[in-house]
């Protein structure tokens, strides 16, 4: 670790920071419908796709209108983009003569895009014509993580309202967040991209003749365009398929770094927007408070193990200074790869800029721990937000216990039935990741499909699941998930990380929506200051860990007591 | 549920064709006007022959060329299409080596690496990026420890004085932007253009 390193780190946590407030009112301002400087030019388009809807903006929903009028939407997109991958063959914009996928491929990959995943299970370059990139993975780029923000929208309004029926109309919700919020800094960002040398052209490739007269056949495409969505809608879908650590996803230090800030910018923003809702904004800067603790923590462990060089090298004579450059570029180095693979993994973005699966086992282990506490440390843009709340519950449950009160959060009662709803969606996630992981490593074929021996093979496994069912995506990238058992199983694990929670986050919406405000009284737990940020975070570490801790141990950690003692697979 | 389908239909077919037609194509139309090189993949030409991209490193094993950093991508087998053999710099097919740490083809590789190079220059440790694969297996850097652990070699091969070598890696070292932010390195590509240009 450097101070150098430091200093990087403290820059970007600063920037993101300071985005959060303007952000978090202008993402407020689109949720309460009103007219914003992008009208003059975007009003028109916004009004005429209610009319052809037969969407009365105005006219809102109940939780489960909401909920429904979501579920059809992603059924549709479902249909589309799966057709897409199931035709592109025959479809125009595939320069490269790209096949069609298969069944089980096309099937893992459009539940990975609808869900906000972006799970990739084939390489980009070798896949995918023109079209799926654009039509296909870049659209739903937008809608899923719109769905995301429209959907912790419709979250935080049940805590704001009293006595209410409804929470919004997820129709303006969807339109409002792509046209207003994602595609105005999804221009820009692609733009700067372009400019500091991300292609974007229509052409499949161009043949060079190297300096040494061999032939090299370089991929091109319209890259940075998708770009911009997978940061800042933290889907983390690549063109290529070494993500963010191909160099024309990400040039340098620069772009590198705008990546980092759009995957945190409107996660962190939520969390403002969140407290001006509820009207104190004290509350969200608690939310955001919690996060960046957890962050800071593995940020700092991920940089420390990776700093150290890996120790079965070392003893070969390689020189220590660079530290772990295993899968990882030169122009990052280890802060700025340290620094990206926490930002990816507590965003569930999963875009990578370095490859997690030639990590130390320390390093490795916190993306999965980070991973694992439920996608919440910022989180996905929305998801990481109505995630959050769901530990809040539960934190202001156990304090309601330790008291012997009636918990209350935001002047709401937290009764039996908010928390139930909110078990049955912190329990859904462990249940498929672990389920699916211990099928996966009993059962012969996928077993043996394992890239690697001993307890790495293991994590390889186990980071496959919970990185589907965390709604994350990225990947020990050396698991050939490319097989029916893993395409279908994975499949069935983001859906389940997706909705199992966003459906039960919009009941209780609905619940505490439809609730009378309990004033605050001088027993009224206090959910603003450090004893509340403390207790949120002692309870998803303790969650975490009781439900994980066995696993790690079969994987990060014992590989890391293998690795100490010399061990090699 | 049946009220939710018109509405559900005009979205995604509006909003499909809003960000997943209009949106990429009005880019590339606005890239290709105000940043034309960058938009096409910042090739560099000489003598109107593509030689390569300045972002995608590229093979090089000439004992006179600064060599990059090795590179886990594959190709097809020509003997056997079912089959990949290694195809270092292979920019039609980004990839990690995937190894952990813990792996014995790792450290065997390493072994094998190590060996070559302290036959080339011994008695000074091996910087770590030239004897491991970046994440995408088109890295077109390399450290300037790395560039001056193969000075001796090159000024050997082309009759060069080493302080003229390393005067062509310092011309060619991009120091960390903003003196802060990401790691300086070397462009391998460039240097070695520099190499040619320099004679010998």
């Amino acid at each position: 670790m450097t101070v150098n390193g430091w200093v990087q780190i403290a820059v970007l946590a600063a920037i993101v920071a300071a985005l959060t407030r303007p952000l978090g009112g202008y993402l407020m301002r689109v949720a309460s419908g009103e007219r914003l400087v992008l009208t003059p030019a975007l009003g028109w388009l916004e009004r005429g796709l209610y009319r052809v809807a037969g969407v009365d903006p105005a006219q809102e929903q109940s939780w489960l209108g909401y909920a429904l009028a979501m579920l059809v939407f992603k059924a549709g997109g479902f249909a589309l983009l799966y057709a897409i991958l199931r035709l592109q063959s025959v479809l125009p914009l595939n320069p490269a003569g790209q096949g069609p996928l298969s069944a089980d491929l096309a099937f893992n990959t459009a539940i990975s895009f609808l869900t906000n995943t972006n799970w990739q299970s084939y390489g980009g370059e070798t896949t995918m014509s023109h079209l799926s990139q654009m039509l296909g993975l870049t659209a739903q780029n937008f809608l899923s993580a719109a769905t995301g923000i429209a959907v912790a929208l419709a979250v935080v309004r049940g805590f704001a309202r009293r006595s209410a029926a409804t929470i919004g109309n997820f129709w303006a919700d969807l339109t409002r967040i792509t046209l207003y919020v994602l595609l105005p800094v999804c221009v820009v960002g692609a733009l700067v991209l372009v400019w500091q040398g991300v292609p974007q052209t229509l052409l499949a490739s161009v043949d060079a003749t190297t300096m040494e007269g061999a032939k090299q056949t370089i991929s091109l495409g319209p890259v940075a365009s998708q770009e911009a969505i997978k940061m800042f809608g933290t889907n983390g879908g690549g063109f290529f398929n070494t993500n963010s650590a191909h160099p024309f996803e990400n040039p340098n230090a620069l772009t590198n770094m705008l990546q980092i800030i759009a995957i945190f910018a409107l996660g962190g923003a939520l969390t403002n927007t969140f407290g001006r809702m509820v009207r104190d904004e004290r509350q969200g800067w608690a939310i955001f408070g919690a996060m960046a603790l957890l962050f800071m923590a593995g940020v700092t462990v991920l940089y420390w193990s990776e700093g150290h060089g890996n120790p079965a090298l070392l003893s070969l004579g390689m020189d220590p200074t660079l530290g772990n450059m295993e899968g990882k570029e030169v122009r990052f180095g280890i802060a700025q790869s340290a620094l990206f693979s926490t930002v990816t993994t507590d965003a569930s973005c999963g875009a990578v800029n370095a490859m997690i699966e030639s990590f130390l086992p320390l390093g490795g282990r916190v993306a999965l721990v980070n991973i694992m506490l439920g996608e919440i440390i910022f989180g996905g843009v929305g998801s990481g937000l109505y995630g959050f709340l769901l530990f809040a519950i539960v934190a202001v449950f156990v304090a309601g216990l330790m008291v012997g009160r009636t918990p209350e959060y935001l002047g709401k009662k937290i009764e039996a039935r908010e928390v139930k709803l909110t078990m049955l969606a912190i329990l859904c996630l462990p249940l498929v990741m672990l389920g699916f992981t211990a099928l996966a490593v009993v059962l012969p074929g996928p077993a043996g499909a394992i890239s690697t021996a001993g307890p790495h093979g293991f994590t390889e496994a186990l980071y496959a699941y919970v990185s589907a069912g965390g709604n994350n995506g990225s990947a020990f990238a050396g698991l050939p998930a490319n097989t029916p058992f893993w395409n279908t199983t994975l499949g069935i694990t983001m859906i389940v990380g997706r909705f199992f929670v966003m459906i039960p986050a919009l009941a209780i919406a609905g619940a505490l929506a439809a609730k009378k405000s309990v004033p605050a009284s001088s027993g009224t737990f206090p959910t603003h200051g450090p004893l509340f940020v403390g207790l949120v975070i002692g309870v998803i570490l303790i969650i975490g860990g009781l439900t994980f801790f066995p696993a790690l141990a079969l994987g990060p950690i014992a590989e890391h007591l293998a690795i100490t003692a010399g061990t090699l697979y | 549920m049946l009220n939710h389908i018109r509405p559900a239909l005009v979205m995604l077919t509006g909003l499909t064709l809003l960000t997943g037609l209009a949106y990429p194509l009005a880019i590339t139309g606005i890239a290709e006007a105000i940043f034309p090189w960058q938009a096409q993949g910042s090739l560099v030409e000489k003598g109107g022959a593509v030689l390569g991209s300045t972002l995608i490193g590229q093979n090089f094993s000439g004992s006179g060329y600064f060599h990059p950093r090795p590179s886990a991508t594959t190709g097809p087998d020509p003997k056997d299409a079912g089959k990949t053999v290694a195809a270092p710099y292979a920019a039609d097919n980004s990839m990690g080596s995937n190894l952990g740490p813990t792996a014995k083809a790792l450290v065997d590789r390493v072994k094998d690496d190590i060996t070559k190079l302290q036959a080339e220059n011994p008695g000074i440790p091996v910087p770590g990026d030239l004897v491991t694969t970046s994440a995408s297996g088109l890295d077109p850097d390399i450290s300037p420890a790395a560039a001056d652990f193969q000075v001796p070699r090159i000024a050997r091969t082309r009759g060069l004085s080493q302080p003229d070598v390393r005067a062509i890696v310092a011309a060619h070292t991009t120091p960390r932007w903003l003196g802060v932010f990401g790691e300086s390195r070397v462009n391998v590509l460039a240097v070695n253009l520099a190499l040619d240009a320099a004679g010998k």
